[in-house]
């Protein structure tokens, strides 16, 4: 019960916090219309594809503001009219924006049925959850490949890995949110695991990129459903971590865009979506860009989250509820 | 005939396609009513499912209830057209979870599921409802779990059963409609075949129809063969009455004649062989007449069923020729024939011999002695010319000799009923041509029968 209250607590907490914008740019075309996006990407990780973009549509120039995926539906339905086009890793809560009518339907795209919800809800990348180790914390040491292994590498040496542990917090990550519960659903290894992350006192972060920083320093030994790619973004940290995607399984998201349907430039938006779709960002040339397209992993379709209205159960405030309490009472101790 | 024509084989074919169009439509719209009380069914299935498993995760902790939805309960509702879903989850009338405004309380329990259609975030939702009363102390609870889902993937399902049904339906229409004007033709056939059997008999051909006819034309089939029995006897008594009439007139006319002449032979008197010759000339007169009515009713008899054979218009002329030779030798007149070969053509023998001879003795009549007659038989175009040297036809009243019983102005006292041209034109006419009246410049006239 007293894990109850502190969820509820928590809940408060994260709505009361006011959503707000992480960063703001904006990358100039000619002169001509700004397409408003707004993204749960960083800046400097998807500044190459709008650039691209920008190459091939010089008269749009874009707007782009950066938030928790969370904040985004928070500032989606503050102000529909504030934003042309969504980009979001929490495919979940994409689905419901698209689900409650905001999203625009765009029957021009044809695509597979996969990788798209309604015509209105469009996958453009394959990212895998996956585990990032310190090299050097496990040096002389057999590297996990798989949950058990991790569980089992932890239980050996608990005092060497006490707070050295760190996953998201998934009261505050949408990302976060929907890696644990889709880990919940295919197993209950998930659930082992965080009461060993528990025990050993793991840290919670908000996003990859803040784990990645950590493991490469050497404050973190190990980092569970982190995105791997991200380390791409940092060269310096590449020799000092290792990414690990989970044998067992490998819960896969899809990175997504949606068009507002409130937009009054839907074309032009549209032409955004096409081009992420397009996968013609994923230049070959560009080895250690971050971002997997579809194109380049298209046989790894197997445990992708599906699109599918499963995704909204998980959002249920009732279920969300259910499961943070579970969440906390395992890793909040 | 009176009234509109009709046609049997059109009203047939119009009663079998109007007939399969009107299966047509029934199928389409029966497949279609048939294909969305499926449809329905099956997305009421589906929510029903959901509902349930919804239902069943429904626990009741210190009166407060707690659903932790199954994965499979949302899942379950995933479509092709990817349909939208809402729910709503109410204690009481306080709505616990899920979109505000989908279902309005109050609530009573209910044994089942009721469905409905209603409107819902801008669009149509098919709308499941279970009200159920939760057993748990100190109080029941009551819960109400309400599932939708978009008619997208319905719709689609639809159009497509639609598109389908409405191929079946036109290809089953062409298909009948070919039937129907094949079963028309074929049903048709019989009668049609009977009408070129008759039409294709000659004219004097009134035998009874043997040939077998389905049941349906056997009663006009009989009276058919009745009516044209009545019509050969009629006919055979016509006949036989003209033949009858001829020779009744012109025999006692004959004997008439020749007591005449025998008494002009014994009298001496000038005014009593006055008397006597202008008697042989009205009894000539009344003889020639005689025959030349008797002709003319056997034209108009004959003219209206022809009986068409290959003839020789030559031949025939040449026969005349040796026929009324004396006929002409007794007035000093010479017949001349012109012919260059045989004229073969598909004519009356009888009527045409008829006409030839009604112009020839016109000829005779108005020639001067010591002249000539000319016939003429002609190829191309096919016709028959008879010339004489008389005094020719009176220009202003060329277009009217022909009429019946008209004589020419300058025909004097020449005897004469004039009926010879008219039975020249009818016989002309009978054949599909036409007599043509002329005079000859230097005297003479001719007259050409066209074939």
């Amino acid at each position: 019960m007293r894990n109850f209250v502190f969820v509820i607590l928590c809940l408060w907490a994260s709505l009361a916090a006011a959503a707000e914008l992480e960063d703001r740019q904006t990358f100039h075309g000619e002169n001509g219309v700004t397409l408003r996006v707004l993204s749960s990407t960083d800046t400097d990780i998807f500044a190459p594809i709008l650039e691209g973009f920008i190459a091939r549509n010089p008269s749009v120039s874009i707007d782009y503001a950066v938030a928790g995926s969370a904040d985004i539906v928070t500032l989606i339905e503050d102000c529909p009219d504030c934003f042309d086009v969504v980009i979001s890793s929490a495919m979940d809560l994409q689905l419901k924006l698209a689900n409650d009518g905001l999203a625009r339907r765009l029957p021009g795209l044809a695509r597979s049925s996969d990788t798209q919800w309604r015509q209105s809800l469009f996958g453009f990348t394959l990212e895998p959850a996956t585990m990032v180790l310190n090299r050097a914390a496990f040096e002389g040491r057999k590297m996990p490949t798989t949950r058990q292994e991790l569980i089992e590498a932890l239980r050996a040496e608990p005092e060497r890995f006490r707070g050295r542990l760190g996953t998201y917090d998934v009261r505050l990550s949408g990302l976060g949110y929907l890696f644990a519960t889709q880990d919940a659903r295919t197993s209950e290894t998930f659930w082992r695991l965080m009461e060993v992350f528990g025990n050993l006192d793991a840290r919670l972060y908000c996003c990859s990129g803040d784990m990645i920083d950590d493991l490469a320093s050497g404050e973190l030994f190990v980092a569970y459903n982190v995105l791997g790619s991200y380390t791409q973004t940092r060269p310096e940290t590449l020799d000092k971590v290792a990414v690990i995607t989970p044998e067992d399984f490998a819960t896969t998201m899809m990175r997504t865009a949606l068009v507002l349907d409130t937009t009054e430039l839907g074309e032009t938006a549209a032409a955004l979506v096409a081009y992420l779709t397009s996968g013609a960002w994923a230049a070959q040339d560009r080895p250690g860009f971050p971002l997997p397209s579809l194109r380049d992993a298209e046989a790894q379709m197997l445990s992708v989250v599906s699109l599918d209205p499963g995704l909204l159960v998980y959002l249920d405030r009732l279920k969300r509820a259910l499961f943070l309490e579970a969440w906390a009472s395992a890793l909040l101790r | 005939m009176r009234g509109r024509a009709t046609s049997l084989r059109r009203r047939l074919t119009w009663t079998l396609i109007g007939g399969a169009a009107v299966l047509a439509v029934l199928f389409y719209l029966v497949v279609r009513t048939y294909a969305q009380q499926i449809a329905q069914q099956g997305q009421d299935r589906i929510l029903e499912a959901s509902l349930t498993s919804l239902m069943d995760a429904a626990v009741v902790r210190e009166g407060q209830v707690e659903v932790d939805v199954p994965y499979a309960a949302f899942a379950m509702l995933d479509t092709a057209a990817d349909d939208r879903v809402f729910y709503a989850i109410h204690q009481g009338a306080e709505l616990l979870t899920g979109y505000d405004g989908l279902v309005e309380g109050p609530f009573a329990a209910m044994a089942g599921p009721v469905f409905d259609t209603v409107g819902f975030a801008g669009t149509d939702l098919r709308l499941a409802r279970l009200t159920r009363v939760l057993p748990a102390s100190p109080a029941p609870v009551m819960l109400t779990v309400s599932v939708a889902q978009t008619r997208d993937s319905l719709a689609g399902t639809l159009w497509a059963i639609s598109v389908n049904a409405a191929l079946f339906g036109g290809a089953f229409f062409v298909l009948a409609a070919g039937m129907a004007l094949w079963t028309s033709r074929s049903t048709m056939r019989p009668l049609s075949q009977m009408a070129e059997a008759v039409a294709r008999r000659g004219p004097r051909d009134l035998r009874p129809v043997v040939r077998a006819v389905p049941t349906e034309l056997s009663p006009l089939v009989t009276s058919l063969n009745s009516l044209m029995t009545r019509l050969n006897a009629s006919l055979t008594q016509s006949e036989t009455f003209i033949a009858e009439a001829a020779h009744r007139v012109r025999t006692p006319l004959a004997t008439v004649r020749t007591h005449a002449e025998a008494t002009l032979m014994r009298v001496d008197r000038d005014e009593n062989r006055a008397a006597l010759r202008s008697m042989i000339r009205a009894i000539d007169e009344s003889s020639r007449a005689a025959g030349q009515l008797l002709d003319h009713a056997m034209v108009s008899f004959r003219g209206d069923q022809m009986e068409r054979s290959a003839v020789d218009l030559v031949g025939i002329c040449r026969e005349l020729v040796d026929r009324l030779t004396p006929v002409a030798e007794m007035k000093d007149l010479e017949l001349v024939l012109q012919a260059d070969g045989p004229v073969v053509v598909q004519a009356d023998p009888i009527l045409i011999q008829n006409a030839v001879r009604n112009l020839i003795d016109n000829a005779l009549k108005y020639s001067p002695a010591e002249g000539a007659v000319r016939i003429e038989v002609q190829a191309d175009p096919v016709a028959i010319v008879v010339c004489d040297e008389g005094a020719g036809f009176p220009v202003a009243q060329i277009a009217e000799l022909s009429q019946r019983f008209q004589r020419g102005a300058n025909a004097g006292d020449t005897v004469g009923s004039g009926l010879g041209l008219t039975i020249a034109r009818d016989v002309a006419e009978a054949h599909g041509g036409r007599l043509e009246l002329a005079n000859v410049e230097g005297g003479g006239a001719c007259a050409t029968l066209y074939l």
